[in-house]
């Protein structure tokens, strides 16, 4: 219960920043943003010491620090190096040999759950190709997907340097909506995308729409992107639109799918990839608009540090306790 | 007769199929075959709710354990697909697209099912923590190795593998962690992946042949396999 109770006000204190506002100028300095890391530090360093004296910690104040070292770092005026990662760079270099007029076809295949990890994929994807003028063309493979599309596409169109390019929509982009089928419906798509998108996601005819009137399949796509947070996704993807029909085709996937992908990355039917948050931050950097990728990392590393650090202390506890003691 | 033809239908359906992918003429053939996908997936969907519908309600008819959870499922799917078929609070009227700005879908999908399913995976983060706390051991020699390749991976992936090893030099980078992480995923990660991705692969055609062929044949339920 009590748990539940600081989770409620939490919340509502959550709410009440997003809609009030007033905390939005909550940040801490970097002398302060110091003092709590080596507090943070200081405190794991005497769990680690109380664990060899044979006292354990629960379950709950693992929860606790990993709610600390997600949460603490969203006011911290600390900056992280990124690194930009090969196969990043490789989704970089193949997009930035696309021509201005390109048409890219973007598959939103995910559902809110992955929307941290794959969304500021999304966004920095898509900004990259309305800064330069590519056609854009949205499907969704996911029922959620043309909807997690539409929210990148309006926060963009937001942005002023997007507002003054005036992109219609029809014209220079489009969101065709959700088909089911999975891999069905890209192996139809190989033959023909009005097959399987006779209207677009707000039921105008796929004719009226000058962008795609003049496309009929894969051939006439320069690049496509999929965003993908498990089946169907980026496998599906490979083995049927660039494996039969020659597409060239880049993936953002979630951190726990992406080490699938390297196998078709090293076999060149993946022409780059974006493996969870840090592949969204290094993506963010390359296009120049740091932003929900980059800014979330640190709550990731401070996660992963405290992770690391729990399974320190655990297997110090395991030793410790003549390797049977259970936790 | 009533196991013939569904044998029958399989045998044709499976071999048409695979000749449509290896000759070019028959290629069409194949996709319109996928339309079929389709119209059994439309019917999936009803089957889909209708089934949801009966467990929860046969469940809160028994009261078993958590019943209550039942009422929250079932409100919740009745009111999306009332406000969904009626659109309703869509500026545009009954005639415009479901998820028009104002519309009550559009607000549930923002307000409600984006915040709660993103909490729910959010969770994971807590679990997984305390997961690794309690059995993540260095147990034995493949434990130990597998704890190492964690930590190496866990700090490759974010800035921080690099900030603890910059100071290494540039003669002797493989050692930094993120380079590690690289190798990692380039060459062990990789070639298990590609084992087990050959192996589903080989086991995906050999299903396939035993279905096509009839001698597989718990899909037709019964106790009968063949």
């Amino acid at each position: 219960m009590l748990v539940a109770g600081i989770i409620l006000v939490l919340t509502v204190i959550a709410y009440l920043a997003k809609v009030v506002g007033g905390f939005e100028g909550v940040q801490f300095s970097p002398t302060v943003s110091v003092i709590v890391v080596i507090l943070l530090a200081a405190s794991l360093l005497w769990i680690l010491v109380l664990t060899l004296k044979g006292r354990l910690i629960g379950r709950r104040v693992v929860f606790l620090y990993v709610g600390i070292a997600v949460s603490l770092p969203l006011f911290m005026s600390i900056s992280q190096k990124i690194v930009i990662s090969p196969e990043t760079q490789q989704l970089y270099d193949a997009i930035s040999e696309l021509p201005s007029g390109a048409k890219v076809l973007v598959s939103f295949d995910y559902d809110p759950p992955s929307a941290p990890e794959l969304q500021p994929m999304a966004e920095a994807f898509l900004y990259y190709c309305f800064t330069h003028d590519f056609k854009v063309i949205v499907i969704g493979l996911w029922p959620q997907g043309p909807q997690q599309a539409n929210l990148a596409i309006d926060k963009l169109l937001a942005l002023p340097e997007i507002e003054a390019k005036n992109l219609q929509y029809g014209i220079d982009y489009v969101n065709l909506g959700y088909q089911a089928g999975n891999e069905f419906v890209i192996q139809r798509m190989g033959g023909s995308f009005e097959s399987m998108f006779p209207t677009d996601y707000s039921g105008h005819p796929y004719s009226d729409l000058e962008l795609v009137r003049n496309i009929r399949n894969f051939s006439n796509i320069d690049y496509s992107f999929n965003l993908s947070a498990g089946y169907p996704g980026t496998q599906e993807w490979v083995q049927v639109a660039v494996d039969r029909y020659g597409l060239s085709m880049g993936g953002g996937n979630t951190a726990v799918q992406a080490p699938m992908m390297y196998t078709y990355l090293q076999a060149g039917q993946l022409a780059g990839l974006l493996g969870g948050m840090n592949g969204a931050a290094e993506f963010e950097k390359l296009v120049g608009r740091e932003d929900k990728g980059t800014r979330f990392m640190l709550s990731q590393s401070f996660a992963h540090m405290v992770v690391i650090a729990f399974i320190l202390i655990g297997n110090v506890a395991f030793i410790v306790g003549g390797r049977k003691k259970k936790l | 007769m009533k196991r013939q033809i569904p044998l029958f239908i399989t045998f044709f359906v499976g071999t048409l199929l695979i000749f449509s992918v290896f000759i070019p003429p028959m290629e069409t053939l194949g996709e319109n075959f996928t339309l079929f996908f389709d119209i059994i997936a439309v019917f999936a969907f009803f089957l889909g709710a209708g089934n949801l519908v009966r467990v929860h309600v046969s469940k809160l008819r028994k009261r078993k354990a958590d019943w209550g959870f039942s009422i929250v499922t079932l409100i919740g799917f009745g009111f999306m697909l009332f406000v969904g078929l009626l659109k309703i609070g869509n500026p545009g009227g009954i005639a415009a697209d479901v998820t028009a700005p104002g519309s009550w879908f559009q607000e549930m999908f923002n307000y409600v099912i984006n915040p709660l399913q993103s909490t729910m995976y959010a969770l994971l983060a807590f679990f997984v923590a305390s997961a690794s706390y309690r059995a993540f051991r260095a147990k034995n020699r493949e434990a130990t190795i597998l704890l190492m390749a964690a930590f190496v991976i866990l700090l490759g992936r974010t800035p921080l593998g690099m900030m603890l090893t910059a100071w290494i030099p540039d003669s002797l980078s493989i050692f930094q962690i993120p380079n590690m992480a690289v190798w990692i995923m380039n060459s062990f990660n990789l070639a298990g992946q590609r084992a087990i991705l050959i192996g589903i692969s080989l086991g995906v055609v050999a299903m396939s042949l035993r279905l096509i062929l009839g001698v597989e044949r718990t899909y037709l339920g019964g106790d009968d396999s063949g």
